[in-house]
């Protein structure tokens, strides 16, 4: 009995591991691999200033994949992002007259709130998360609207709200700051502190994480916070870079944040994950946008705009149909 | 197969939570329509009957196919999209844009076999990720996700295509003995789904793949083509549902035809009392999930209440309904 216990437990730890890292090294490579084509196929590609607004405008997504990212590796999914996203920059547009602090931290707790909703629903009443995330999205998407009206939400230009979607810190936009410094926050907790090893156990298993003696219930609620804090974030950049509080902006975001997190090799059923190649996934999801920008303007081809969600949606197949067969593979051997 | 045999469960003494669980959406619907009458004006026309049927028409039939997604412990994310594309070929056929013709007794069969054609080999896709990769149906249906919804926009390069064409636009637009046309598939899909799940060994072997899988394959039963069958129903329904929207809208926007359906179909279904962890599938319950989310919809706006105050009380109701479903099934 304990042997075929302890060696079920080493097939699901250890083997998708390796696999998992293989997985998550081929995505980094595709990055590698799609910087150099276009640092040698187009003149500005490495330019500064390309870098530093891809970074500006990225961040945003950047934040919401890290938050789905922590859901996930729990086994759950937070479908509400976008509509928290929305949400908060209605919140922090309304707030931006008075000061920056305001905006800023009235967005985060908007979002900060329905994070929590997000995982009491989830672990008081015991719904499923693409349910209870489900309605969220609806009712954040509805409060949003109510909020500003049904129109977007001028900021005030009085104060330096505008700064944290806008200028540069140190020669580095700001809204690129907030991501890497929540990037590194994550990577520290998921890696070097107990609380990530408590997310990956849940997502292992919840009966067993409980008997270990785990507080599911709070990793839970923690990791549901934090997505909807940090899609809060990115709802105050949001209102920030483009000015005004936006209620119906957001639609999609959740589906590309969940992409990137596939893309970065962490699996839906939870348990596994990595930081650094949800990242990846983030930066290779919207890199594929930059280069068909970068191709159109060469000239030698004309892809609409449209191009760019049919050529994600067959970089997602081509990278989950790989870490299938990685996972496939190894688990009939 | 037990979990797929009996879905209430044989209960010694009355058991409030599971009666709720079972009758709740219909009494909701019924309190619903009571509250209408007494409250709204002009509810009891027909006028009234015919807008709130066609609105929740195109919902039904998408949420009937995801139904049967569900039933076998999938989900569908492409459903929208996929709605985009057979409502971005059918335009291109009747316009001519893709067989040189305009020939009404070549283009109009054309018109609507291929569109269902192309979504039915798209479901099958879908389908044949989950079942020959093992991948998780999320993760499958949202290549299609994203992908298709593109692939519309770039085959029609994101113009809307306006056209008119009275034969096609019966699916519509038409009556059949004064019930609009849309209504009637409406009737017919949920007729079928019910007769396939309720009267049929397939809908017995869907529930049974969805409740245990590896005892369902263990009992013989081909669980992977079982899985195939359902995506490529949910994706033939999906074009069909495509090809009422464009057909009553008189013209196609690959844009926004379908837009967020799948959420439409995953909450009608999930009011109408199907969980979404598989074994179980209500088809009529869907129906009646639609129609209570559009109802409430329906008797929010009527009374003065905006539409974004809709959408809080469509999630909470999404939440209550799941609740108690959820609740009756532990007891």
């Amino acid at each position: 009995m304990m042997q075929e216990n302890s060696r079920s437990n080493v097939v699901a730890a250890l083997i998708p591991r390796s696999n998992l890292q293989l997985a998550r090294l081929c995505v980094i490579t595709v990055v590698f691999g799609l910087l150099i084509f276009g640092a040698l196929r187009y003149d500005n590609f490495l330019s500064s200033y390309n870098i530093l607004s891809f970074l500006r405008y990225n961040s945003m997504f950047m934040l919401i994949a890290l938050g789905m990212a922590l859901v996930i590796m729990t086994g759950g999914i937070d479908l509400s992002v976008g509509g928290t996203a929305a949400m908060t920059s209605v919140v922090a547009a309304t707030l931006s007259p008075y000061g920056w602090v305001a905006g800023l931290a009235g967005g985060m707790a908007a979002g900060l709130i329905v994070g929590i909703v997000n995982g009491l629903v989830v672990t008081r009443l015991r719904i499923q998360p693409f349910i209870a995330t489900l309605a969220a999205m609806l009712a954040t998407y509805g409060t949003a609207l109510l909020l500003s009206g049904n129109q977007s939400v001028s900021v005030s230009y009085d104060t330096a709200f505008i700064s944290i979607g806008q200028d540069d810190f140190l020669g580095f936009p700001i809204p690129a700051w907030i991501a890497i410094v929540c990037y590194i926050v994550g990577w520290i907790a998921l890696e070097r502190h107990p609380v990530g090893r408590r997310i990956l156990a849940v997502g292992d298993g919840e009966a067993t994480a409980k008997l270990m003696g785990l507080k599911v219930g709070r990793t839970l609620l923690g990791v549901y916070a934090t997505s909807g804090l940090l899609a809060g974030l990115a709802g105050v950049i949001l209102a920030a870079q483009f000015g005004a509080g936006q209620p119906t902006e957001g639609v999609g975001w959740e589906l590309f944040a969940i992409s990137s997190v596939v893309v970065g090799g962490t699996l839906l059923s939870g348990g596994v994950g990595s930081i650094g190649a949800t990242l990846a996934g983030a930066i290779l999801l919207a890199m594929v946008f930059n280069i068909l920008n970068f191709e159109n303007g060469l000239g030698v081809i004309s892809l609409s705009a449209y191009w760019q969600s049919v050529i994600r949606g067959a970089f997602l197949l081509v990278v989950v149909i790989l870490q299938a067969k990685l996972m496939n593979g190894r688990s009939q051997r | 197969m037990t979990a797929a045999e009996d879905t209430a469960g044989p209960t010694p003494r009355f058991n409030f939570a599971a009666w709720l669980s079972r009758y709740g959406t219909l009494l909701a619907f019924l309190l619903l329509i009571a509250f209408n009458v007494i409250a709204t004006p002009n509810f009891l026309s027909l006028q009234t009957l015919n807008v709130n049927l066609t609105q929740v028409a195109t919902i039904v039939i998408v949420a009937v196919g995801m139904t049967l997604v569900i039933a076998t412990g999938g989900i569908d994310l492409s459903v929208g999209s996929l709605m985009a594309i057979a409502g971005a070929i059918a335009p291109m056929i009747l316009l001519g844009a893709i067989a040189p013709t305009t020939d009404p007794l070549v283009v109009l069969p054309l018109a609507f076999i291929v569109p269902l054609v192309v979504a039915g080999l798209l479901g099958w896709f879908n389908g044949f990720l989950v079942t020959h990769y093992s991948i998780q149906p999320i993760v499958a249906t949202l290549v299609l996700f994203t992908a298709g919804r593109g692939i519309a926009q770039v085959m029609t390069n994101g113009n809307l295509q306006v056209f008119k064409n009275p034969p096609f636009q019966f699916v519509a637009l038409g009556h059949v003995f004064g019930i609009p046309t849309q209504v009637l598939i409406m009737i017919v899909v949920v007729a079928a789904a019910a007769f396939l799940i309720k009267g049929t060994a397939l809908g017995r072997q869907i529930l049974a793949v969805g409740g245990n899988e590896k005892a369902a394959r263990l009992s013989g039963i081909p669980a992977k083509r079982v899985k195939r069958f359902v995506y490529v129903i949910s994706g033939v329904l999906a074009g069909l549902a495509g090809l009422i929207v464009v057909a009553r809208n008189s013209a196609s926007d690959a844009n926004l035809v379908g837009l967020g359906m799948e959420l439409d179909a995953i909450a009608a279904v999930a009011v109408g009392g199907t969980l979404l962890t598989g074994g179980r599938a209500n088809i009529i319950g869907t129906l009646l999930g639609a129609c209570v989310i559009q109802l409430v919809r329906y008797t929010l706006l009527a009374n003065g209440v905006p539409d974004a105050a809709a959408l809080v009380v469509k999630a909470a109701l999404i939440v209550v309904a799941v609740y108690i479903q959820q609740s009756a099934d532990r007891t």
